[in-house]
């Protein structure tokens, strides 16, 4: 059984007076125990809705959850709110995007980490600062004793990242959830991070749920891979099979419109023409549609649905995908 | 003759202390002696992390802030030493696109009022009607509808908003555009768009860039010479292909092999060498070569002789002591707590087992060209790891 199963998520904000607007509209994928998945998307794909949804940190006024997500068979949607933050931390953690806004800043760094460990593990005192002290050291923070000391704001950003990860992985928790946990960092630093994320994954079994906007990340981390478009999977394939054969035209389109630092020079991008739409109409259609180069008649009719044209385990919710190798924007 | 010359561009930051008399306790060093040629009709990519003082570099051209020591000389002027009142009049000709398309839009003027504002200034176009002619042809241009012109910035999308940045640009008909990370507020798909634009107007109308930005596949990518920054002054120059086909700087292939490639085949195989900390601050340089307390080869002469800028052939200009013997592999890395995993020729066999296998009846193309490309790359790759192991 998988790790944590999300299926048919949905969520939707109250337009106060206002239509609806539907976020995260019916997702679905598994997470299995030390695996690294991704989710992947542009701005306002619902990748970040989805991973607060799980994590319980969407408000509860003004917002509708539907569908399910289990983790080990506890259902993460219905939890009672001190339920959840009990299981916040110590069973799932969350690494969030801007590290110095998710930190406290009139708070030192120790008092932050022990937090956590007070909380989950009843750590006190002496013991709460040398396994803190200890947890920086397993990050990568040098003189963790005299950081533990320290504010956020005497921290690079690339520390602070590292310090966040600790609090993060401080109960050895057995789901990860990393959002954009490298956006705001310089690509050296990236660099870093991502490859104390693999070790912590491959060390303590811990599963990863990344979500990224940046293919190349993925390409480098994730195991199974998940494409968002518009609230929706639109595509989902193990790395290999997905980066080779992308068979959904937007996953096609978003590698096409990388530069890639070892594609040939002169080699024209190609662009997925036009921009997301607000009004996000899956019922009446592909919502990609009016940005698609293949798009048909049949693609305005009704929700496509998540089929297996080219292998087993690599779904493309398209009703005119990609097949052919020769398509592949090189 | 050059379009843009640089020479020892110095740009300094007093730090100051005290409440009534303000003592200058020290400098930020944002950019500290840049020499740089922009060719016309050509792109200059300026690439660095945060905090290198590549932004600077931009403003100071523009002389948006002060050079401190040096020249800027366009088409044989000195943007750096003109007087107020001729420099207004000459900043038509330097024009820039700003990174955050919204802040950098006054939101309650409308297209109209914001791109003949600066035409209005610089006495182009005899009446308004003139204007509105020659903003419509730009506004065609740059992708946008003619009824962009009475709506307001909040109407439109990041992408276009960027294409009004640009517009903006051009109906000056300005001799450089300096482009400060012109897509780095956007979305993968939308950055697309964007590059691809400035790449055809710059084809239709002979336009200079001087790009600056952060992600080195953009800069790459658009770009004709590339010059790497690195705690104010340049480490590396090249041309766009030279560069990423034989980085010499240490921190150059650093910084490369750190980009992520949306491929997974090569993200296993490739070079990667991870550094070890952050950036030091500006305000506070390491003594000699700015970048030898993060760099996995420094030698002891590192920390105390400042290696300058020379030319390694072919217009491929490195500032580092030891470029031949990094190249030729006589100098290991070592010293450092940076990593340095060599390139490796193929794939682990477990992971190749893990892969589903095909369907599609192109499988047994695709496995081909997959075979040629690890050759070829095994080529490059050996060499890397043969400089490596020959010193062990």
């Amino acid at each position: 059984m998988p790790l944590l199963t999300v299926d048919e998520l949905t969520v939707t904000f109250g337009g106060r007076g206002r239509k609806d607007v539907r976020a995260v509209n019916g997702v679905s994928f598994d997470v299995d125990q030390g695996q690294v998945v991704g989710l992947v998307g542009e701005s306002g794909c619902g990748k970040s809705v989805t991973s607060l949804a799980l994590m319980g940190l969407l408000p509860s006024k003004g917002v509708t959850l539907g569908g399910r997500a289990e983790l080990d068979g506890t259902n993460l949607l219905s939890l009672t709110p001190s339920k959840m933050r009990d299981l916040r931390g110590r069973d799932m953690a969350m690494i969030f995007q801007d590290p110095l806004s998710s930190l406290n800043p009139v708070v030192p760094v120790g008092v932050q980490v022990t937090e956590i460990l007070q909380r989950h593990r009843g750590l006190k005192g002496e013991a709460a600062r040398k396994e803190a002290a200890h947890l920086l050291d397993r990050v990568g923070i040098p003189d963790p004793t005299r950081r533990l000391k320290e504010y956020p704001h005497q921290l690079s950003g690339g520390m602070r990242q590292r310090a966040l990860i600790a609090m993060a992985v401080a109960c050895a928790p057995r789901l990860l959830i990393a959002d954009e946990p490298t956006t705001a960092l310089d690509v050296t630093i990236q660099a870093q991070i991502l490859e104390l994320l693999k070790e912590l994954v491959d060390q303590e079994g811990t599963a990863l749920l990344m979500i990224t906007h940046d293919l190349g990340v993925v390409a480098g981390l994730c195991d199974q891979v998940n494409v968002l478009y518009a609230g929706k999977v639109v595509e989902s394939a193990g790395r290999r099979e997905l980066f080779a054969h992308p068979t959904h035209p937007y996953t096609h389109g978003l590698l096409g419109s990388i530069p890639r630092l070892d594609a040939p020079r002169g080699e024209p991008l190609h662009p997925i023409r036009g921009s997301i739409n607000d009004q996000i109409a899956w019922a009446d259609g592909c919502a990609f549609a009016p940005r698609c180069d293949r798009y048909e008649m049949e693609c305005l009719t009704g929700t496509p649905e998540l089929t297996e044209p080219r292998a087993a385990g690599h779904h493309a919710r398209c009703a005119n995908p990609v097949l052919a190798t020769t398509e592949v924007p090189a | 003759m050059s379009l843009l010359e640089l020479d020892g561009v110095k740009v300094h930051f007093p730090v100051k202390k005290g409440i009534l008399f303000d003592r200058t306790v020290g400098h930020v060093y944002a950019v500290d002696g840049i020499s740089l040629k922009v060719e016309a009709g050509q792109t200059y990519g300026l690439v660095g992390e945060s905090g290198c003082g590549k932004t600077t570099l931009g403003r100071a051209v523009l002389r948006l802030v002060d050079v401190t020591d040096g020249s800027v000389v366009l088409d044989g002027t000195d943007v750096a030493k003109l007087p107020e009142k001729e420099l207004r009049s000459f900043r038509r000709r330097l024009q820039m696109v700003f990174q955050d398309p919204l802040g950098s839009l006054n939101p309650r003027q409308n297209i109209e009022s914001i791109l003949s504002e600066g035409m209005a200034a610089h006495g182009i176009g005899a009446n308004q009607e003139e204007r509105r002619e020659r903003i419509r042809e730009i506004l065609a241009k740059v992708g946008l509808p003619a009824n962009a012109l009475s709506r307001y910035p909040h109407e439109f999308s990041g992408g276009q908003r960027q294409r009004i940045g640009i517009a903006r640009a051009l109906v000056l008909e300005p001799d450089l555009i300096i482009c400060d990370e012109p897509v780095s507020a956007l979305d993968v798909s939308i950055q697309a768009q964007v590059i691809n634009l400035l790449e055809e107007l710059q084809e239709s109308m002979g336009l200079t860039y001087l790009v600056i930005a952060h992600d080195l596949a953009v800069v790459r990518h658009i770009s004709d010479v590339i010059g790497v920054m690195y705690l104010g002054s340049l480490v590396e120059e090249a041309p766009s292909d030279s560069l990423y086909e034989e980085p010499l700087h240490p921190y150059t292939r650093a910084l490369m092999s750190a980009v992520p490639v949306p491929d997974p085949e090569v993200e296993e195989r490739r070079e990667r060498i991870l550094l070890h900390g952050d950036l030091p601050s500006p305000a506070n340089p390491p003594a000699g070569c700015r970048f030898h307390t993060r760099c996995p080869w420094a030698q002891p002469k590192c920390s105390e002789e400042r290696p300058e800028l020379t030319d390694a052939g072919g217009g491929h200009k490195v500032a580092c002591h030891f470029t031949r013997e990094i190249q030729d592999g006589t100098l290991t890395p070592a010293g450092s707590d940076a990593v340095v995993i060599p390139a490796q020729a193929e794939a682990p066999a477990e992971e190749t087992a893990k892969e589903p296998e095909p369907a599609a009846p192109e499988s047994g193309e695709a496995a081909e060209s997959g075979d040629t490309s690890a050759t070829a790359s095994e080529d490059v790759s050996e060499d890397v790891s043969e400089d490596v192991s020959e010193d062990k």
